[in-house]
């Protein structure tokens, strides 16, 4: 019996597939006829905002992509960096906003989960996960259902598959009230030589089908999360697809197995619009045509249409190019492994993607249009409006400063994230050697004694919002600084880019200048960006997300016996400020949460004094002249000194009183490109000698010690009673 | 002592055991796939590491528990061999029956991945030797289903036979465990199951090596 699969194309039917008008008439010239019902879904899959890039292309074209160290930047799955020894690092960082608000537990776990096949399709072993994670206000109805849901299926995923998730950010603004943001980071490692790309080579060569089966689930996914929220979101419920970490590990087992043998000519795994995707990709790259053949997809539900077949987002499936000769050792390492294992199509040489069912034609594209000539948008912009600057003597001081950083620090967004992190495996594999709680994660490099990675993710949206381009800068400076903070050397970045809709110019403006800075910061820091990606549209009933663009990092330490922790320090050390006295105010901690105001221009990144206090601070903590270090970020100062006072569980004593400037100001401002060190006695004076004589800022605060953090005349508090304050907030907003 | 450690699809903590396995020992153990129906008669030392077997979707254990290699494990165990079952292998030989009781899911209902304290609550077996009876170790956790539970004979008999070899200690019970257990013996004291994961904890790049005289002991590595 035949499946209907022939519907009339109606301008209803074109709009429903998220296609604009100007976008079906270069379907229409592009191939000389009204596209058949399967064709305009392909279309749709492969033209969407998610999979195309069509309004981002033309900016993300001006980030730096290279490096003595980069061995693939952006186009391939994940991002490859060499990390010596014949080894690289491959990563990536992606978002899953739209499924993760729509079913929580499911959208994380899936988000996770094609991070996590992103990696190991290129031949490396997953060893580090992130996630960075963004909510609704803490007093918005749905903000604690979708943060149990998004936690529990982080971890749901990450812990059964068996990656230590060790770093990631948890942040609430009411922006995030319609869109709540799950951008998803992996790292693996492979052999240089032994990476897999998806670009397919040979003319006649069986494609072949692995995992698990298709189903219905997520037909229609990407074009969903290239279109804005309106009332009718829970209807896009079945579009959201259902993870299953179980397959996808054993998936990962037999991708690197089957991969040792010389089989695998090319792979690309199945993520968003599914087998589509993936067979396009694979042809328009390797300048091949792709015949697929439906009749022999493996499928779990019953008289499944080509339409559907093709646009399934069901997880867990990787498509092959393989070595014909090979075929027989492919296929007992795949049933070895209880996965399904059908050749289900192959290569030719006329540049066609054809597809066939039921013995009919559903399909016959040109290939390489369809892969790389999708619609491409110079979207206009606005230039983004900047506030005056804002002295600190212009803003009120607190009243009571002790008061204040206990509120600052037991506030909803600068409180501990523990009661996250305990829900994620951060130990498995027995290479984690910093897990969160500190700067950033890190793991040592198995196979080797002394060499370890690591791992940070880092925006500040506020900042953001208020100056796209600085904010832009500051997150790459901030995670490039995490990464410093532990003494490892940063290489690479990823960005995930989160913004509203595309198509309002000062959305758009937002992007345009986001990307200028961080293009600017990566050039100046030496941190390109290997990889990444463009979630927009995210808006509900017309309002944006702040614009988010997050920046995650990899650093690598050369002997991890020299990594310096946020904790560490000991009785009678001299705390150091490595950097300027704070005295920016606008946008920060202070003044949006204990003023309750939004004044000002956030801080200024100087990229010259970030390299080089920076490779300061580095360069000393590799000489294992510091005990501890921890950047100053949010909440300036006072919280990054009572940090690090909770991590170590000691006093520090700490003496501004010669400081002749704004106290609040220095204890919560801003400003970039600082760090907080702890020094033998013996050793102080060396490191300050060394400083002055390279220039560098830095001051003396005072010593390590007690059971209190003292600033003299300013404020006491007991390190016990704060980090109660500190660890209570979560678990207590969850209950 | 030739050991072995079992890969069971879904495992994911066997790569770390293998690690500290031959770390500690300085060999690399066998390994022993799913398919097997035997385990070869001169092992003195079978592993069950930690995961999630077959995805853990029926009751956690359950379904690897009726695979014929775990069947192989048991006869094996029964005539003395020593097992070590941690996290998902201390769930698959209590889903045997082996080991008495049963794992339910945390008390908090969520997943749990934490450094716990364990009291060695005895030194009558090869896996507890090295310790001192009521010593405090380290230990990190990480488990969804480890809040162990068994009825009054049961604990009864546990108790009065001096099978219980830990405890949580000092307050840090992270599942909701009758009477804080971490760690039981079976009735011949040759097969240990337990949530915590002492293959984590083994070098100074761990943190710490507590972990560490629990595989010498169970290797024979004690000198007396």
């Amino acid at each position: 019996m035949t499946i209907n699969n022939t519907y009339p194309i109606t301008e209803d039917l074109i709009a429903s597939h998220g296609l604009a008008p100007d976008g079906y008439q270069l379907i229409l010239d592009l191939i000389g006829r009204e596209p058949t019902y399967t064709e305009l879904g392909i279309f749709s899959a492969m033209w969407n905002e998610h999979c195309s890039y069509k309004s981002s292309k033309k900016w993300l074209r001006t980030l730096p992509t290279t490096g003595d160290r980069v061995i693939h930047g952006p186009g391939e799955n994940a991002g490859v960096v060499d990390i010596g020894d014949g080894e690289c690092v491959v990563f990536k960082m992606e978002s899953h906003n739209h499924p993760s608000y729509i079913e929580p537990y499911q959208g994380a776990a899936t988000g996770v989960g094609g991070i996590l096949r992103d990696v190991f399709t290129m031949g490396a072993r997953p060893v580090a996960a992130m996630n960075a994670l963004r909510f609704g206000d803490v007093s918005h109805e749905k903000t604690k259902h979708l943060v149990s849901g998004v936690v529990s299926g982080v971890g749901g995923y990450g812990n059964s598959f068996g990656v230590p998730t060790v770093g990631g950010e948890v942040e609430f603004d009411a922006r995030y009230n319609g869109n709540c943001l799950v951008n998803a980071f992996a790292a693996g490692i492979a052999k240089t030589d032994g990476i897999f790309l998806c670009k397919a080579e040979g003319v006649g060569l069986p494609v072949v089908y692995l995992g698990a089966k298709t189903g219905r689930d997520g037909v229609g996914g990407a074009t969903m999360a290239s279109a804005e929220f309106d009332e009718t979101i829970d209807e896009k419920r079945p579009t959201v697809q259902v993870g299953d970490p179980f397959t996808e590990k054993c998936l990962l087992e037999a991708c690197l197995e089957l991969m040792q043998t010389g089989a695998v000519i090319a792979i690309q795994d199945m993520g968003a619009a599914g087998l589509t995707c993936s067979a396009v990709e694979m042809g328009a790259q390797g300048d091949l045509g792709v015949e697929l053949y439906l009749d022999d997809v493996p499928v779990r539900e019953e008289r499944m249409t080509a339409y559907e077949m093709m646009l399934s987002e069901s997880q867990e499936r990787m498509l092959m190019v393989l070595d014909p000769s090979k075929e027989e050792i492919a296929k007992e390492i795949f049933v070895k492994w209880g996965l399904d294992f059908a050749i289900v199509g192959k290569t030719t040489d006329d540049l066609r993607f054809r597809v066939f069912h039921q013995n009919e034609e559903v399909a016959n594209l040109p290939i390489k249009e369809l892969g790389d000539q999708a619609p491409e948008y110079d979207r206009p912009w606005r230039e983004p409006g900047l506030y005056s600057p804002l002295p600190a003597d212009q803003v009120q001081e607190p009243e009571d400063y002790g008061a204040t950083l206990m509120s600052i620090l037991a506030s909803p967004n600068q409180s501990s994230r523990r009661w996250v992190w305990e829900q994620y495996d951060t130990l498995i594999q027995g290479n984690s050697l910093q897990i969160p709680g500190g700067d950033a994660g890190v793991i040592r490099v198995d196979g080797h004694a002394t060499k370890a990675l690591a791992f940070s993710s880092d925006v500040t949206p506020h900042y953001c919002e208020a100056d796209a381009y600085e904010g832009g800068k500051q997150a790459v400076a901030e995670c490039w600084r995490n990464i410093t903070a532990t003494g490892a050397l940063p290489l690479a970045s990823t960005d995930n880019l989160n913004f509203g809709n595309p198509e309002r110019p000062e959305i758009m403006g937002q992007f345009v200048k986001a990307i200028e800075g961080i293009g600017d910061a990566c050039r100046a820091l030496d941190f390109p960006i290997v990889s990444g990606n463009v979630s927009l549209y995210n808006e509900t009933f017309g309002e944006a997300i702040l614009p988010t663009p997050t920046i995650a990092g990899v650093g690598q330490l050369d002997d991890w016996a020299n990594m310096a922790k946020i904790a560490g320090a000991n009785e009678g050390e001299v705390v150091m400020l490595i950097g300027c006295d704070g005295s920016h105010l606008g946008q920060t901690v202070y003044m949006r949460d204990i003023l309750g105001e939004t004044a000002g221009p956030p801080p200024e990144v100087d990229l010259t004094a970030e390299r080089y206090n920076g490779d300061f601070v580095r360069s000393a903590i590799n000489n294992g002249q510091v005990s501890s270090c921890h950047d100053i970020s949010q909440g300036g100062l006072a919280l990054a000194l009572a940090e690090m006072c909770m991590a170590g569980g000691y006093g520090m004593e700490i003496d501004l009183t010669d400081v002749q400037m704004p106290l609040h100001g220095l204890l919560f401002g801003e400003d970039q490109a600082r760090y907080v060190v702890t020094i033998e006695e013996k050793m102080a004076q060396f490191i300050a000698n060394n400083a002055a004589d390279a220039g560098i800022q830095f001051r003396v605060l005072g010593k390590v010690g007690g059971d209190k953090l003292v600033v003299k005349d300013v404020l006491e508090l007991d390190v016990a009673e704060m980090k109660s304050a500190h660890e209570n907030w979560f678990p207590d907003y969850m209950a | 002592m030739k050991t072995a450690v079992l890969q069971l699809p879904g495992l994911n903590r066997d790569r770390d055991m293998l690690a500290a396995l031959t770390l500690i020992s300085g060999q690399a153990p066998q390994t022993v796939w799913q398919t097997e129906t035997s385990i070869d008669d001169d092992v003195d030392l079978i592993v069950i590491p930690g995961g999630f077997s077959y995805g853990d979707y029926l009751r956690s254990g359950a379904i690897a528990a009726r695979m014929p290699v775990i069947k192989a494990v048991i006869e094996k165990a029964k005539k003395g061999t020593r097992v070590i079952g941690v996290c998902n292998g201390f769930q698959i030989l209590v889903e045997t029956g082996i080991l008495p009781g049963a794992l339910m899911r945390n008390a908090s209902l969520k997943f749990v991945c934490r450094q716990v304290k364990l009291e060695v609550a005895t030194t009558q077996s090869a896996f507890t030797e090295g310790y001192s009876k009521g010593q405090v170790i380290d230990c990190p956790v990480a488990h969804h289903d480890g809040n162990y539970f068994a009825d009054p004979e049961t604990l009864a008999d546990l108790k009065d036979q001096d099978r219980i070899a830990f405890r949580y200690a000092e307050g840090t019970n992270p599942n909701g465990s009758i009477d804080d257990i971490a760690g039981i013996l079976s009735e011949n004291r040759n097969v240990l199951g337990m949530m915590p994961h002492p293959e984590n904890l083994i070098e100074a790049a761990h943190g710490g090596d507590d972990g560490r005289r629990l595989f010498e002991g169970a290797l024979n590595l004690i000198s007396a």
